[in-house]
């Protein structure tokens, strides 16, 4: 890529940012759907942690994009007051729940990636990425070690566990390539030492979920396509319902302080 | 309140003179304010009783999730969708220690979900109602929160140990859920006339539920009085409604709101508000299952549960197979 086509350096870091905060908001709205309809109560006390440590960070992340846009927007005014199209979270992050299974696996995957991620943040060479990620990392490690520790029981648990836990891989399993996939903004971040390459992160996701679905008796999928879009804008017909009901409120009354 | 009329199939309060000296010597160590713990020997009605009133109260938390659950995919920003969540998840947690309270009494948490699904056993009649706007959510932490507070504070001197101390951490979160309630009602209050009407309209529609989370006047129930001297209630129902209307009256006026209730006045010479009866038929209605949220409220627990039974059972089998797998080289071994 040559320097004329690289996007401006703040540009870069408020998309960078937004595509992190975005996927914590999106997920954990979606988690936080559960409230109250979860197969256990540990569950739903377990459910509840998670997506409230996921909102946590989004208003870490969104809030420093806005700060770096410059532009006056708060992590609520980026939360609420955008459309679908502007949005940049992961793709598997606006996944419907499904079944509690569909749900954990998607929690796992994204978990396993997360945290390698924010790993690597922590040695950002911006002090404020570095400073939110370790913060979040600290969250999410257990975030990994529970859905972690899920998947393998339930993969190695009953013959219809195992069926559900291996269906949700498949169906999911095709959503996992847009972690690894890097474009103008991300090349920016990572010569910049801000975020890691994306692709970077490949070898060891894939060591870690290869490992753990290994002793859940899964099967990973051998195909290797990617459905992408996500972190530049292009969503599935989801993410739209999703965002009405979440914006409900601050579309609805744009006067209103809540 | 979250434990409404709770049987104690007593026909009067019993004396010490009609009691066998075992029961004798409990009545007296409750008299004397000592706590009775899990494998001290209790009459077999006070822990029946007990196993209703907290098993109860473990499913009005449980069920509670659901009418505050509704907004928590609407809140309307960051910071309240979190508080609103951290709030639910206490629920949660309170429903697990008062569960685990229960269990020290001989009935398993599974037990009593099953008499909560097959409606054997209730829960607070006001989950039965809706939450309709944002406002609402403000209402139920303002209003039923600080109900539950009036009940709560004084069992946390209740004569069972474990019930006392799950009570003592519950009301410190109960008192957080009450703030983040009123300060949801304060902005609502202080905002946009669209804002000050759903305010206004969500206390008019919880406060008469509110008033009925005490239950019916027990001045003349024999259960209650058994409860009582059993010190498993601590206040009549009509002491606790009227603290909570002289508590609440003044806070709706300082929020700007009006109650519902004109014939609501203060009575210098009782030292405390008049006000009206809530409307007990309604009560009675939706305690027998026709309020307007009891069939959702209850079949979205019933249908968690089973949509979650191969999720239970996969863990179950699981740990039978890690514990097979232990016990085989010590078998081979041998």
């Amino acid at each position: 890529m040559s320097a004329a086509q690289a996007p401006a350096p703040q540009q870069a870091l408020h998309e960078a940012l937004l595509r992190i905060g975005d996927s914590t908001l999106i997920l954990g709205h979606r988690v936080s759907e559960w409230c109250g309809h979860s197969p256990v109560l540990e569950e739903d006390i377990a459910l509840a942690n998670v997506a409230l440590d996921l909102i946590g960070q989004t208003q870490l992340w969104l809030g420093l994009a806005g700060e770096v846009e410059g532009a006056g927007r708060s992590a609520d005014a980026l939360a609420y007051r955008r459309d679908a199209a502007q949005f940049r979270n992961l793709l598997i992050a606006e996944r419907p729940n499904g079944d509690f299974g569909m749900t954990l696996m998607r929690q796992y995957l994204f978990d396993a990636y997360h945290m390698l991620l924010l790993q690597r943040l922590t040695a950002s060479s911006d002090p404020r990425v570095a400073a939110i990620a370790a913060k979040a990392a600290k969250e999410v490690a257990y975030h990994l070690e529970r859905s972690a520790d899920l998947v393998v029981r339930l993969g190695d648990g009953t013959e219809e566990s195992r069926r559900r836990m291996q269906t949700a891989l498949d169906e999911l399993w095709s959503y996992t390539g847009e972690f690894f996939i890097a474009d103008a903004i991300d090349e920016a971040m990572a010569d910049a030492a801000i975020m890691p390459h994306p692709a970077s992160l490949k070898d060891a996701w894939l060591a870690e979920v290869s490992a753990t679905l290994s002793e859940a008796t899964l099967k990973v999928p051998a195909s290797t396509y990617a459905h992408k879009g996500g972190r530049r804008g292009v969503h599935s017909e989801h993410l739209g319902h999703l965002l009405a009901n979440m914006q409900f409120l601050q579309r609805a009354y744009p006067t209103a302080v809540w | 309140m979250y434990a409404q009329m709770v049987q104690t199939d007593a026909t009067h309060v019993r004396k010490l003179d009609e009691m066998s000296p075992e029961e004798r010597a409990f009545q007296e160590r409750i008299d004397r304010g000592e706590k009775i713990e899990p494998k001290e020997w209790m009459p077999d009605a006070y822990r029946k009783t007990l196993i209703r009133q907290i098993g109860q109260h473990a499913h009005s938390e449980i069920v509670g999730q659901l009418p505050e659950g509704n907004w928590i995919t609407r809140a309307p920003t960051l910071e309240r969708k979190a508080i609103l969540l951290a709030k639910v998840q206490d629920e949660a947690g309170h429903g697990l220690y008062l569960y685990c309270a229960a269990e020290t009494l001989g009935v398993s948490r599974d037990e009593l979900t099953e008499l909560l699904h097959s409606g054997k056993m209730k829960y607070s009649s006001i989950f039965n109602y809706p939450t309709l706007t944002w406002a609402d959510i403000g209402a139920v932490g303002w209003l039923v929160d600080g109900a539950a507070i009036m009940n709560q504070v004084p069992l946390q001197r209740t004569s069972y140990g474990p019930y006392a101390r799950a009570m003592i951490r519950i009301c410190k979160e109960e008192s957080f859920h009450q703030r983040q309630g009123y300060d949801i009602m304060m902005k609502m209050a202080q905002g946009t006339p669209e804002q000050k009407a759903m305010a206004q309209d969500a206390l008019n529609r919880f406060w008469g539920p509110a008033l009925m989370m005490f239950g019916p006047s027990d001045k003349e129930s024999v259960h209650s009085a058994q409860s009582m001297a059993w010190k498993i209630k601590i206040n009549s129902n009509d002491e606790l409604r009227q603290k909570f209307v002289d508590q609440t009256v003044p806070q709706a006026k300082y929020l700007g709101l009006t109650v519902p209730d004109e014939t609501l006045r203060w009575n210098e010479e009782k030292g405390g508000h008049d006000f009206a009866e809530p409307d007990w038929s309604e009560f009675f209605e939706v305690l027998a299952g026709n309020g307007p949220c009891n069939r959702e409220r209850l079949s979205a627990r019933v249908k968690a549960w089973e949509d979650g039974a191969w999720f239970r059972e996969g863990l179950v089998a699981h740990s039978e197979k890690v514990a097979a797998r232990r016990a085989a080289p010590r078998a081979a071994a041998e």
